[in-house]
């Protein structure tokens, strides 16, 4: 059983959350574009990482809100959690995203900058590079939340 | 709000109306062990489900008509007559007296609905949606602690909290409203499972303690 905080209601049983598969899969900037295998690799092509891999979780028994964790897939050390938009903590340094998971704008709101984020970047590549400062900032802040 | 006194009992609907976990009435009655745990079912309420961002202007209105919204998790804000629960960070859940429902003479639904009007939220009656287990004694909170894995040791829950989680495998929100006295609310479709999984969690206190 894993001990999973919650950034908004603390540590829970795992039991409580539900697993959305690998984060930071960018919505195709112009889906009708894509050919049928580059719709199905967006769709259902995912890493399957040893190690540390960065993934989404819906804290669905309490606040049914979605966050971003970084985990041990071999340890099942849990070493960040992260809003939904904001960049993987252990690569802060590297460029911008292009785009974000689309649960982050189909879930619901969170109260902070993240959904607009995710909305932002889902539209236009353009955009991303004006809402870097900001993802980067909840990114470096997020960790001190996290559990061990 | 709408001509209230014609829908006194809502055309008879009242009377007939049956909590879901009544035919558990007798069992409760039996399995409680006085001065140690006893369960019971409380009666009909009135709940509105709402979704709006606290801070915003209609954040506001809805906070005027019950009296705050809880700023964080576990935080229980409200009223006279009106609690609010906090089940995210926009999202409530306002429980009142059965009769504050406006078919009942009431105007809380309607009241909520008109403070959102047409701001981005929701207000849903969920009057139908939970039932309510009273659960309280010396040791009610040993037969919570069977089927949920939060801290509830007095020190951390403290009276007047309120966390949505898991008790006996199920999605409930719990509630404290006292030293030893907790108020459950599972979805109606689980209210015959909990009630029962309760009853057995509180089987052993009827025995004579062993030493
Ligand atoms: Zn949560």
């Amino acid at each position: 059983m894993l001990l999973i905080s919650c950034p908004n209601c603390g540590s829970r049983d795992e039991t409580e959350f539900h697993y959305g598969g690998q984060a930071h899969v960018p919505y195709p900037e112009n889906p009708s574009g894509l050919n049928d295998r580059e719709w199905a690799e967006f769709l259902f092509y995912r890493d399957n990482t040893k190690g540390i891999f960065a993934e989404r979780w819906l804290h669905s028994t309490g606040c049914r809100q979605w966050f971003n964790m970084l985990r041990d897939t071999v340890t099942y050390d849990i070493q960040s959690i992260y809003p939904m938009g904001a960049p993987r903590p252990d690569k802060a340094a590297a460029a911008p995203e292009s785009g974000t998971a689309s649960t982050a704008a189909d879930s619901t709101t969170t109260g902070s900058a993240a959904p607009s984020i995710a909305a932002t970047s889902i539209t236009s590549t353009s955009t991303a590079p004006s809402t870097a400062p900001s993802t980067t900032q909840s990114g470096t802040t997020a960790p001190e939340g996290a559990t061990k | 709000m709408a001509n209230t006194t014609a829908l006194t009992g809502i055309n008879g609907l009242r009377d007939i109306r049956r909590s879901p976990a009544s035919h558990l009435a007798e069992a409760l009655e039996t399995g409680s062990v006085p001065g140690k745990v006893v369960l019971k079912e409380g009666p009909f309420q009135t709940m509105a489900g709402v979704r709006v961002d606290p801070s915003s202007e209609e954040g506001a209105r809805i906070a005027s008509v019950t009296g705050g919204l809880p700023v964080r998790c576990g935080e229980v804000a409200g009223r006279e007559g009106v609690s609010v629960l906090w089940l995210g960070p926009s999202e409530f859940l306002v429980v009142a007296a059965e009769e504050a429902h406006d078919s009942l003479g009431g105007d809380l639904i309607g009241s909520l609905t008109s403070a959102l009007g047409d701001a981005p939220g929701q207000v849903v009656d969920l009057s139908a949606n939970r039932t309510t287990y009273e659960l309280s004694g010396p040791r009610a909170r040993a037969v919570l602690e069977k089927g949920c894995a939060l801290d509830l040791h007095p020190r951390k829950f403290k009276p007047g909290t309120a966390l949505s989680t898991e008790v006996g495998n199920i999605p409930v929100t719990l509630w404290k409203t006292g030293e030893e006295s907790f108020r459950l609310f599972p979805r109606a479709s689980f209210a015959d499972f909990l009630g029962r999984w309760l009853l057995d969690a509180m089987r052993e206190y009827a025995s004579p303690e062993v030493p």
